[in-house]
C-alpha cells in the first residue's frame, strides 16, 4: 500500500476537510453518548430535584442507598443468573444451528428460516406470544404438559420458574441471531480442510472438535461479547411478561433503572444504578479489546 | 452391506468424501432429526399465534382442526387502536433514522478510511465507545436532554440518539478501505473534489454494505421498544411497538385472539418483507457480522 506521496498529500492531508466530514456524526455522538455518560456520573452525586427541593450535591448518598437496596442486589444477581443461563445455551444452540444449516441437512431452507425468524421480530411482540404460551390452564405449555399429567404450573407467576421462563424467551430470540455469525464464519472456511480430514479418515465429530471449533474461536469471542451486552440490555419482554415480578424474581438491572427513573421518577438514584450498568459494559469492552482484537491473526 | 460401504467410499475428487463410516450415516440421521425438532420448536410460538389470531377466542386454545377461520380479530384490533397512525409513525421513524444514518455514516467513514489527520485514532476510539455504551442504556440522561431541547414526545426525539451510528461508521470504513486508491486518484485527476469522489467512486462500490446496513438498521428500529416507550406519550408519536404494548396492556383483558391478531398485525410488514427477501436478509446480517 505504498503509493505516490502526492496523492496522499493532496487528498488525505487536509485535516479541515476530514474534520468537516466528521463533524455531524461526532457532534451527535458527543451529545447522545459521551455527554450523557459523563453527565450521568455527575448526576449520580446529586439528589433528585423535587417540587420544592432543587437538586443538591449529596456525595455518595445515592450509592449508599444502592448498597442498602435489596431490590438492586436482587436485580444484579438475577441479571447475572440471566447472563450465565442464556449466554452459554444460546451460543451452543447457535453453533449447532449453524453447523446443521451449513451442512446438507434435508429442508435446509426451512430450518434456516425457522431459526432466524425470531431475530427479526420485535421482542415486545413475541413476548405477547410467549405470555400466551405460558398462560396457566389455557396456554400451549400447560395444555401439552396436561397430556402427560404434569400441568398445574403458573410459570410466570411463581418465584421459582419466572426467571427461567423469561430466559427461555431470550434464548429463543438470540440463538438464531448468533447463528448468522457462525454461518458466515463456516462459509468462509476452506472446504479443503474437510476433504483432507476425510481422506485421513477423521470422523465428522473429531473434525469438528479439532478443526472447526478452534477455527471458530474468534467468532465465538465476538458472539460472546455481543451476548454479554444483550444480557444486560434486553429487557423488553420483562415489560410485557412479568414487570419484574413476582416478588422481584425477574427484576433485571436495566428494567430496574427504567422503573426507578420513569415510574418512581427518582433520577438521581437511577443515575447511580446506570453507573453500575456502565461499569459492567465497560468490563465487556475490556474483554473485547483484550481478546477479540487478536482475531485478525487467525484470518 | 459391503457393497453399500463401497458405494459411498468415493474419492474426494467426486466431491462426496464424507460418508466414510456407517456411524456417520447414523449420526447424520440423528442430526437431521435434531435439526427438525429444534426447527419446529423454534417456529411453534409463531404458528401458535397464527392459530389464535385466525380463530375466535373460544377456539383459540382448543386445537380442533375443523374450527372455523375468521378475520374478525384483525378487524377488531385494527379498530380498537390507531394502528394506522402507529404504522405511519414507525415508517417515518425508520426512514428518518436510516436517511440520517446513511449520510452521517458515509461522511465519517470516508474521513476515517482515507484521510490522515492528527487525532484520528483518538476520534475513532471515541466513536467506538458507542458500541458498548448504547443509547439503550443512557435512557435517564437522554430523557433529560430531550426535555431540555424541548422535543420530548416527537418522532425526532426517538431517532436522534441513534443517528450517528458507530456500528455503521465501523462497517463502512472497512468497506471504503478496500477501494483501490487508484480509483480515488483517477477521480481527482478528472477534477473531482472530496465529496464528488465519495459520491462517484466510494458510494457505488459499497452498495452491498449499504444494503446490509440498511436492513439491520430498519429491523432494529422497527423493533426498538424501551426508549420509544419512555420518550413518547401520544398517539401522534408512538411507534407500533409501543402502540401494541399500550393496546395489549390496557383494555383487552385476556382476549388472546385479539392480542395475537394485533401482534401479527404489528409484525406483519416486517415479517412479509423478511419472507420475501429472506436471502438478502440473512446475507446482510452475515455481511454486517463479518468485521
Amino acid at each position: 500500500m505504498r503509493e505516490s506521496g502526492s496523492v496522499r498529500r493532496s487528498r488525505g492531508a487536509d485535516p479541515v476537510i476530514a474534520w468537516l466530514l466528521l463533524l455531524p456524526a461526532v457532534a451527535l455522538l458527543a451529545l447522545f453518548t459521551h455527554y450523557p455518560a459523563v453527565a450521568n456520573l455527575v448526576h449520580s452525586f446529586y439528589s433528585t430535584p423535587r417540587a420544592n427541593h432543587p437538586s443538591t450535591f449529596i456525595g455518595l448518598d445515592n450509592y449508599r442507598n444502592l448498597v442498602e437496596d435489596p431490590v438492586f442486589w436482587k436485580a444484579l444477581v438475577n441479571n447475572l443468573w440471566y447472563a450465565f443461563g442464556t449466554i452459554p445455551v444460546s451460543i451452543a444452540l447457535a453453533l449447532l444451528m449453524a453447523v446443521w444449516v451449513n451442512g446438507r441437512v434435508k429442508g435446509r431452507g426451512f430450518l434456516r428460516l425457522a431459526y432466524f425468524t425470531p431475530t427479526i421480530l420485535p421482542m415486545i411482540a413475541v413476548a405477547n406470544i410467549w405470555l400466551f404460551f405460558y398462560t396457566p390452564e389455557y396456554g400451549l405449555l400447560e395444555q401439552s404438559l396436561g397430556w402427560f399429567g404434569l400441568a398445574g404450573h403458573n410459570w410466570l407467576g411463581s418465584r421459582d420458574t419466572a426467571l427461567p421462563a423469561v430466559m427461555v424467551v431470550a434464548i429463543w430470540k438470540e440463538a438464531g441471531f448468533f447463528m448468522i455469525f457462525y454461518l458466515a464464519a463456516l462459509q468462509s472456511m476452506s472446504p479443503q480442510l474437510a476433504e483432507a480430514a476425510a481422506i485421513e479418515g477423521a470422523s465428522r465429530f473429531y473434525f469438528f472438535r479439532r478443526v472447526t471449533f478452534p477455527l471458530l474461536m474468534p467468532t465465538t469471542l465476538f458472539v460472546l461479547v455481543n451476548a454479554v451486552i444483550n444480557a444486560f440490555r434486553m429487557v423488553d419482554h420483562i415489560v410485557v411478561m412479568t414487570r419484574g415480578g413476582p416478588d422481584n424474581a425477574t427484576e433485571l438491572l436495566l428494567y430496574y433503572i427504567y422503573e426507578i427513573g420513569f415510574r418512581f421518577f427518582d433520577s438521581g438514584y437511577a443515575a447511580a444504578l446506570t453507573m453500575v450498568l456502565l461499569a459492567i459494559l465497560a468490563a465487556a469492552a475490556l474483554l473485547q479489546f483484550g481478546f477479540l482484537e487478536r482475531r485478525t491473526h487467525y484470518q | 452391506m459391503s457393497t453399500l460401504r463401497a458405494s459411498v467410499n468415493v474419492t474426494p475428487a467426486t466431491g462426496r468424501p464424507f460418508l466414510l463410516y456407517e456411524s456417520d450415516r447414523a449420526s447424520r440421521a440423528l442430526e437431521t432429526l435434531g435439526a427438525w425438532i429444534l426447527g419446529v420448536l423454534w417456529i411453534l410460538p409463531l404458528l401458535y399465534a397464527f392459530w389464535a389470531a385466525f380463530h375466535s377466542s373460544a377456539d383459540s386454545t382448543h386445537f380442533t382442526l375443523s374450527a372455523p377461520w375468521t378475520l374478525a380479530n384483525f378487524v377488531h384490533a385494527w379498530h380498537a387502536a390507531p394502528f394506522a397512525r402507529y404504522f405511519l409513525n414507525t415508517v417515518m421513524l425508520v426512514t428518518m433514522v436510516l436517511g440520517a444514518q446513511l449520510v452521517l455514516v458515509t461522511l465519517a467513514a470516508y474521513a476515517f478510511a482515507r484521510f490522515e489527520f492528527r487525532g484520528r485514532g483518538v476520534a475513532f476510539a471515541l466513536v467506538l465507545v458507542q458500541l458498548m455504551v448504547m443509547p439503550d442504556v443512557l435512557i435517564v440522561e437522554n430523557y433529560r436532554t430531550m426535555t431540555a431541547l424541548g422535543i420530548k414526545d416527537t418522532i425526532l426525539s426517538i431517532g436522534l440518539p441513534y443517528m450517528a451510528s458507530a456500528f455503521g461508521i465501523f462497517l463502512l470504513r472497512q468497506t471504503f478501505k478496500t477501494v483501490p486508491r487508484e480509483l480515488d486518484e483517477a477521480a481527482r485527476v478528472e477534477g473531482c473534489g472530496p465529496l464528488a469522489t465519495l459520491w462517484k467512486v466510494y458510494v457505488p462500490l459499497a452498495r452491498p454494505t449499504y444494503l446490509a446496513y440498511a436492513l439491520v438498521s430498519v429491523s432494529y428500529h422497527w423493533n426498538n421498544f424501551l426508549w420509544p416507550l419512555i420518550i413518547t406519550n401520544s398517539v401522534e408519536s408512538r411507534p407500533v411497538t409501543v402502540g401494541l404494548q399500550v393496546f395489549s396492556a390496557t383494555d383487552q383483558g385476556l382476549d388472546w385472539s385479539i392480542i395475537s391478531a394485533a401482534t401479527l398485525l404489528s409484525t406483519g410488514p416486517l415479517l412479509i418483507a423478511f419472507l420475501l427477501f429472506q436471502k438478502q436478509f440473512v446475507q446482510s446480517f452475515m455481511r454486517a457480522g463479518i468485521r
